[in-house]
C-alpha cells in the first residue's frame, strides 16, 4: 500500500494552484490588486503635499493613504476574494468534484485561504514599496512587529469573515454583491478613502462596532510618526479577532458543497460535439 | 464479496420518491449499467453511492464501507465522473490532471492519463477554452486519475457524438480489462448492451428487470415477423396463417410470434404453394431497446429522447 501523500505538500500545492487561478483572471487580479494601488496614486496626486488630521492627530498625508490602503488591500484579497471565489466553486460543481476526491477538507479549505493570505501578503508588500519608493514613506523598525502582528490578525479575521458571507449567502451572484455592499461603505467611514477630522458620533460608532476601522486604524498606527513605537492597539486587535471568531463560527456552521441539495451543479455543456472528432 | 451491495434502498424528495425500496449488487469487476428515463432515480442512486447524498432507508455497502462513513480511506479506491460537475477553467488540462491526481496514493502519470483520455494534444490548452466533449473527458481523466477499484459513470457520454462516444467506450472496455469494476448509468440503450455484464432497469425509482443484456432479451420470447403483401392478394387469403393481433398498415402486416420457426414455415408454405415472393419478409429479434421499451411502456412520459442515438 503507498504511503497517503504528505499534508502539507497537499496544501502548499493547493496554495500554490490557486494563487496562479488567481493571476489567471485579469477582474480579479484588477480589483484586488491594482485598483488600490491607482488609488494610491490618485490620492497622493491630489492630496500628497499635505496632513491629515484624524481624530485630533495630524499627520503626513502619504503616511495615512498607504497604511489605509494597505489595509483595504489585505481586506479584498481575503473577504471580497473569498465571499467571491467560493461560491463560485460551489454553484460550478467544483466543490462537489472535490468532496469526490481524498484530498481533506482542511486541505481543500487551507488552499483557498492560504492563497487569499499569500495574495494579501504580495498585496501590501507592493503597497508599501510603493510608498517608499514615490511617496517617500518612512516605515520605522520598531514598528514593524506591530503592523505584522495586525495584518495576520486582520487576514485571518477576515478570511474567516468571507467564509462566513460565502456559506450563508446562496448564489455566486448575490455574495458577490453582498461582499462589495459591506465593504465599500465602511471603508468610507474607516478612513481608508477620507480622513475624517470630526465624523457625527453615529458614525464614528458605526465605524468602530465594524472591524474594518479598527484594523486600518490599528494598521495605519504603524505608519503613524506621532504614535510611539512599539504602537500596538490591543483594544482594535481585540474587536478585529472577536468578529474573526464569529465569522469562523458562522462559517463552520454554514459551509455548504453543492448549492442546494437535490440541486443539480451549473455546468456548460455542449449540445453536439462535432468539432470534438479528430 | 460484492463491489456494490444495495439493500432496499429508499430517497425521497420532500414528497417526491426518488428511489423505492431498490435492492442489487455490483460484483467486483463487473459492468454494471442502471438504466431508465430521466427522473427513474438512476444519478440519485449512483449519488448515493458516492457518498454524495444521504439515503432516507436501507443499507448500501461500496468496497466493503457504508459511503456515507468510507471518507478518505474510500474515496481513495474510488473514482467518481458526475453527471454535471465543473473543473477550474483556468486551470490547463495538464495542470488539472496533475493538481487532481496528487491528492491519491495510487495515482497515474499525468502523461499516461492524458493518453487514455485521449487529451494528449490539448494537455497545454485552457480548459475553459474546451469543447464539451473534451470537457466531458477532462471528467473521464479526472476519474480514473486515482486508478480507482470501482469507477462510477453517470451518463458518461450524453452529448456526444457517434465517434466520440465509439472513443470513450474504448477507454471504458480498456479499464474493464485492468479489472476495474464500474456503475454506469445512461439512457443510451446500445451504450448499455455495449459495455454492460449486466443491466438494472430502473423505473420510477424501482427495479423492473435486471440481467445480462442477452438475458433481458431472451426473456422476451416474442420474435418479430414482417412482410409485404403482393399487389393483388387480400389478408383474408392467409386465413389461419396470420395470428389474430396481427398488424396491418397498408400492405405491410407484422405480428410477434413466440414459435417462430413454425410461424415461418407456415407463412412460406403458404406462399411457395401459390408461387408468390413476399418481399421485404424479416423475421427479427427483439434489441435491448425493445425490451426496454416494453419494459416501461406503460409509463406515460416516454419521449423520444430516452432512445436518442440509439439506432445504427
Amino acid at each position: 500500500m503507498n504511503e497517503w501523500p504528505s499534508s502539507a505538500g497537499l496544501v502548499v500545492r493547493q496554495i500554490r494552484y490557486q494563487v496562479l487561478m488567481f493571476r489567471r483572471v485579469p477582474i480579479a487580479l484588477f480589483f484586488t490588486l491594482v485598483l488600490p494601488l491607482i488609488m494610491l496614486v490618485l490620492f497622493n496626486a491630489l492630496f500628497g503635499d499635505g496632513e491629515v488630521t484624524v481624530d485630533g492627530k495630524t499627520w503626513p498625508t502619504r503616511q495615512f493613504y498607504t497604511g489605509g490602503l494597505a489595509a483595504f488591500t489585505a481586506v479584498s484579497a481575503t473577504y471580497t476574494n473569498l465571499a467571491n471565489m467560493v461560491p463560485i466553486r460551489r454553484e460550478d460543481g467544483v466543490l462537489k468534484r472535490w468532496r469526490g476526491t481524498p484530498l481533506p477538507t482542511w486541505v481543500y479549505l487551507a488552499g483557498m485561504i492560504g492563497s487569499a493570505v499569500v495574495i494579501a501578503v504580495a498585496g501590501v508588500l507592493i503597497m508599501l514599496g510603493l510608498g517608499v519608493v514615490a511617496y517617500d514613506l518612512e516605515v520605522e523598525a520598531a514598528k514593524v512587529p506591530a503592523a505584522a502582528v495586525t495584518f495576520v490578525v486582520g487576514v485571518a479575521a477576515f478570511a474567516a469573515l468571507g467564509m462566513a458571507v460565502a456559506g450563508l449567502i446562496p448564489t455566486a451572484s448575490s455574495a458577490s454583491a453582498v461582499a462589495n455592499a459591506t465593504i465599500l461603505p465602511l471603508a468610507f467611514i474607516s478612513n481608508i478613502f477620507i480622513p475624517i477630522e470630526d465624523p457625527p458620533a453615529w458614525l464614528a460608532t458605526i465605524g468602530d462596532i465594524f472591524p474594518l476601522k479598527p484594523f486600518a486604524s490599528s494598521f495605519q498606527d504603524a505608519f503613524n510618526p506621532l504614535v510611539e513605537a512599539p504602537a500596538f492597539d490591543w483594544g482594535a486587535l481585540a474587536r478585529v479577532a472577536a468578529w474573526g471568531i464569529a465569522g469562523l463560527v458562522v462559517a463552520l456552521t454554514t459551509f455548504r458543497w453543492e448549492p442546494t441539495t437535490g440541486r443539480p451543479t451549473r455546468r456548460r455543456r455542449a449540445s453536439s460535439t462535432t468539432a470534438d472528432v479528430q | 464479496m460484492a463491489a456494490i451491495e444495495v439493500r432496499r434502498l429508499r430517497k425521497t424528495y420532500g414528497s417526491i420518491v426518488a428511489v423505492d425500496d431498490l435492492s442489487f449488487d455490483v460484483q467486483a469487476g463487473e459492468v454494471y449499467a442502471l438504466l431508465g428515463h430521466n427522473g427513474a432515480g438512476k444519478s440519485t442512486t449512483v449519488e448515493i453511492l458516492e457518498g454524495h447524498r444521504d439515503r432516507n432507508g436501507g443499507e448500501v455497502s461500496v468496497l466493503g464501507t457504508d459511503p456515507r462513513a468510507g471518507g478518505r480511506e474510500l474515496r481513495d479506491r474510488i473514482g467518481i465522473v458526475l453527471q454535471s460537475s465543473g473543473i477550474e477553467d483556468e486551470l490547463y488540462v495538464g495542470e488539472a490532471i496533475e493538481l487532481y491526481g496528487a491528492c491519491y496514493r495510487h495515482r497515474r502519470d499525468v502523461t499516461e492519463v492524458l493518453e487514455l483520455a485521449g487529451l494528449a494534444e490539448q494537455a497545454g490548452q485552457r480548459i475553459g477554452t474546451l469543447s464539451g466533449g473534451q470537457r466531458r473527458r477532462i471528467d473521464l481523466a479526472l476519474g480514473i486519475v486515482g486508478r480507482p477499484e470501482l469507477l462510477f459513470l453517470d451518463e458518461p457520454t450524453t452529448g456526444f457524438d457517434p465517434a466520440a462516444r465509439r472513443r470513450s467506450w474504448e477507454l471504458i472496455a480498456s479499464l474493464c480489462g485492468e479489472g476495474t469494476t464500474v456503475l454506469l448509468t445512461t439512457h443510451y440503450l446500445d451504450e448499455a448492451e455495449h459495455l454492460a455484464d449486466r443491466v438494472g432497469v430502473l423505473k420510477a425509482g424501482r427495479l423492473i428487470a435486471e440481467g445480462a443484456p442477452s438475458e433481458l432479451i431472451r426473456a422476451d420470447t416474442e420474435t418479430r415477423v414482417s412482410f409485404e403483401l403482393p399487389d393483388g392478394t387480400s389478408v383474408g387469403e392467409l386465413g389461419d396463417v396470420l395470428p389474430a393481433d396481427s398488424s396491418v398498415v397498408g400492405a405491410r402486416i407484422e405480428y410477434s410470434t413466440k414459435t417462430p420457426t413454425a410461424a415461418v414455415a407456415a407463412l412460406t408454405g403458404w406462399a411457395v404453394a401459390r408461387g408468390i415472393e413476399l418481399s421485404g419478409l424479416s423475421v427479427t429479434r427483439p434489441t435491448l431497446e425493445d425490451v426496454f421499451l416494453g419494459l416501461v411502456a406503460d409509463d406515460a412520459s416516454i419521449d423520444g429522447s430516452v432512445i436518442d442515438g440509439s439506432g445504427p
